[in-house]
């Protein structure tokens, strides 16, 4: 039946592919608007990025991306419709057109952004690529992994990051790829491989999940660049520019020290560069065709990009995953938005 | 009346040229007209949606075409019947999904047709035990989602079974743990193809002389006193002569316990056993019922009249009853082994490399070309179903009661 259901799934979104007509014309924020609704794809379920919470409320860094670009557009961020996906269904359901906004830990990768129609739009998580492995084992390393068998999600660049990386090192191994995460975990967890690899911040929210966490640790390596962020379809410029611009907005608050306490505050500051921020100066929301508003909403959801990291993944958070290269530039990481103006 | 006769004759013979109101009242021609309409509009449909697909496919700037299947695919699969690694090509993956495909589907019609026609037989079995454990089989597994049973299988398979460090010794050399069973594989030396030449000049000897017996048999009513054992004795023997003639030519590549793994050998996947099981299970009482159908489908009075001549219980069935009841049991059987086919791709829950799980999965996602890479496996499925229908309706038509 679940084998039916996908197959029309997948007949829908290839015909849907084949029958939309015009797609690229029509606006997408004209689409939204008129739906009233935000279609948001997210993960189907990782603790501090995109999970569901037992009355099914959305929440996570990825879920918070959705709901500062409602607020942006409808100046309310519970528009959101949320739609998880899996690693495999998630660009099918942008470039369907049944999302319009894709926030789902998805690296940017050259091939994504040119040939799959898909325009990444910043980076909202600087990753990388870990091993997590059950300590019992006693390895201390990645290079001591030769000949074991590694859990990997489909569809995902960790699938071939690892097989790149045991070319390189000369070592053989044994994949064990499951479409979803749950099976993943729990083909892990019942030692059908030694290894699970993902994206780091992933293993440590994965971590939480086992039965005894401290019993399994994530080795030292990281073996791969991955940028994770939002994603939109290709070719209409104007929607590409309000997803990048909120994020923007959000790093930037964080920088001016605008948090959504001090927000209204704030909107009576003499600093021209908050002024331009909150919209009491310039038109910068005409530009994207917003309200001036846009970036005040935004922050007033879900905060300045501090305050979102360390709710969901960061400090006040169960998985405590220091800022390291999300912290803002002048703090010595990567995080640095263009300015407002 | 004669005139419009006449009239009527001549336009059939095409002697007098015919007005256009004629060609549209002439049922024939106006049937072929609507046929030839219907084509067309079939075919402009299908070009409107190629052409739609494809440009909406440039304006979101989505690759498209096949040159895909060149590239170098950078992901490795953890079961291949091919030479098979991450810089192999998109196409050879392809390969490696349906070869994949094809072993278990194979193997689970086999599977699911002895199961099947030991449950089926046995629930019509005399023995009250025997006929009620067949019923409630028959009834708890078919009314099971097979996806669940593929998991129930699959998770139990992996709960049983101890670590690979922890591994269960078996005879020659194998082992047996969470990670599957290793067994020594064989690694075959100069002087191979002799044995292989020899088996099949046996096995030509003993066709032959099986073919000489049976023809025998038909004239004279006599077969050639111990033809059976001769010829099997041919196809034994020759090839076993020649493995030690030619010093024994076959090394054994044994599994050893590594640090992670048992390494080397053949190792059969966990994934490839739940997958079989579950499906063949499945299948089998499905099949069980048809069998049983199809048994009692043969009329009372045929194992009435053997059993009159004096042929034992087990005769009855295997040279009167089954027979006869293959004719019924044979088209609905196609189905079932249709179904097993296509519930392989179930195959992607639980990571057993299929096509569904290779190509349509992971090879979807890392080109993004769903429209293509979709297309070629529906075709495939569809290549294989109707294969499969070809050589059950052949093996049908042979069983079929020949009427004189």
């Amino acid at each position: 039946m679940i084998r039916m259901l996908k197959a029309m799934l997948a007949a829908v979104l290839v015909t849907g592919l084949a029958a939309a007509p015009a797609m690229a014309a029509d606006s997408t924020l004209k689409k939204v608007k008129d739906l009233g609704k935000l279609s948001c794809g997210v993960n189907t379920g990782i603790a501090g990025f995109s999970a569901p919470d037992d009355k099914g409320n959305w929440s996570g860094l990825d879920v918070d991306v959705c709901k500062a670009v409602a607020a942006a557009v409808f100046k309310d961020a519970s528009q959101v419709k949320y739609v998880p996906l899996t690693a495999k269904e998630r660009f099918t359901a942008l470039q369907s057109g049944e999302i319009d906004l894709l926030s789902r830990n998805t690296t940017w990768t050259m091939s994504r952004d040119t040939s799959a129609g898909l325009t990444f739009t910043g980076i909202t998580y600087f990753d990388g690529q870990g091993f997590m492995v059950n300590k019992e084992l006693g390895v201390k390393s990645a290079k001591e992994l030769s000949e074991a068998s590694i859990c990997v999600q489909t569809g995902t660049t960790t699938e071939l990051n690892v097989a790149d990386y045991f070319r390189q090192n000369g070592m053989n191994y044994k994949p064990v790829v499951f479409e979803k995460l749950p099976e993943t975990i729990a083909a892990y967890n019942a030692g059908r491989c030694d290894v699970f690899t993902s994206d780091a911040s992933q293993l440590y929210s994965v971590r939480l999940t086992l039965g005894k966490p401290d019993d399994h640790i994530v080795l030292p390596e990281v073996i791969s660049k991955e940028p994770l962020g939002p994603a939109v379809r290709q070719g209409d410029p104007q929607w590409a520019n309000i997803v990048r611009w909120v994020f923007f907005a959000l790093v930037n608050a964080e920088e001016l020290g605008i948090t959504s306490k001090n927000l209204d505050e704030m909107t009576k500051s003499e600093n021209p560069e908050i002024r331009r921020l909150l919209g009491q100066e310039g038109d910068y929301g005409v530009g994207i065709g917003l309200e001036n508003d846009w970036a005040y909403q935004a922050i007033k959801a879900v905060g300045n990009y501090g305050e979102m990291f360390s709710r969901n993944v960061g400090a006040e958070s169960r998985l405590k995953i220091s800022r390291g290269q999300n912290a803002l530039w002048r703090d010595g990481g990567l995080q640095y938005a263009p300015p407002i103006r | 009346m004669a005139a419009q006769r006449e009239k009527v004759a001549a336009q059939h013979s095409g002697a007098v040229p015919r007005s256009f109101a004629d060609v549209l009242y002439d049922p024939r021609s106006r049937g072929l007209l609507l046929q030839a309409l219907l084509v067309a509009a079939i075919v402009l449909l299908g070009y409107e949606v190629v052409s739609n697909a494809t440009d909406n496919l440039q304006k979101q700037h989505i690759a498209s075409g096949f040159g895909f299947l060149e590239h170098t695919a950078g992901f490795d699969i953890s079961q291949s019947l091919i030479a098979y690694t991450n810089t192999s090509s998109y196409g050879r993956a392809f390969w490696v999904g349906l070869l994949n495909t094809l072993l278990v589907a194979a193997l689970g019609v086999v599977l699911a047709t002895a199961i099947g026609f030991i449950v089926g037989i046995a629930r019509l079995s005399s023995n009250w035990l025997i006929a009620r454990l067949a019923g409630v089989y028959v009834e708890v597994l078919r009314n099971i989602p097979p996806l669940l049973m593929l998991f129930a299988i699959y998770f139990a398979v992996l709960k049983t079974l101890p670590a690979p460090r922890d591994s269960i010794a078996l005879p020659f050399h194998s082992y047996l743990n969470v990670r599957g069973l290793s067994v020594p594989s064989p690694v075959w030396q100069e002087g191979i193809w002799w044995v292989v030449a020899a088996f099949l000049i046996g096995l030509c000897a003993a066709l032959l002389i099986w073919w000489l017996s049976a023809r025998q048999k038909v004239s004279t009513g006599r077969t050639i006193a111990g033809a059976g054992w001769i010829g099997a004795a041919m196809v034994v023997v020759l090839p076993l002569l020649a493995f030690f003639a030619f010093n024994q030519p076959v090394v054994f590549n044994t599994p050893t316990i590594g640090r992670f793994n048992v390494t080397g050998g053949l190792t059969l996947l966990p994934e490839l056993v739940a997958l079989l099981g579950g499906l063949s299970l499945y299948t089998a009482a499905f099949v069980a019922e048809i069998v049983r159908a199809g048994v009692q489908g043969v009329s009372k009075g045929q194992k009435e009249a053997a059993v009159a001549l004096g042929l034992s219980a087990g005769q009855v069935m295997r040279l009167v009853v089954i027979p006869q009841a293959l004719r019924i049991i044979i088209p609905p059987l196609t189905n079932q082994y249709l179904n097993l086919t296509k519930n392989s791709s179930l195959a992607v829950a639980i990571g057993y490399p299929d096509l569904v799980h290779v190509f349509a999965g992971t090879v979807l996602n890392q080109t993004n070309q769903a429209i293509e890479v979709i297309l070629i496996t529906m075709a495939v499925y569809l290549t294989i179903s109707l294969v499969t229908s070809v050589l059950m309706n052949w093996f049908n038509a042979r069983m079929a009661l020949v009427e004189r």
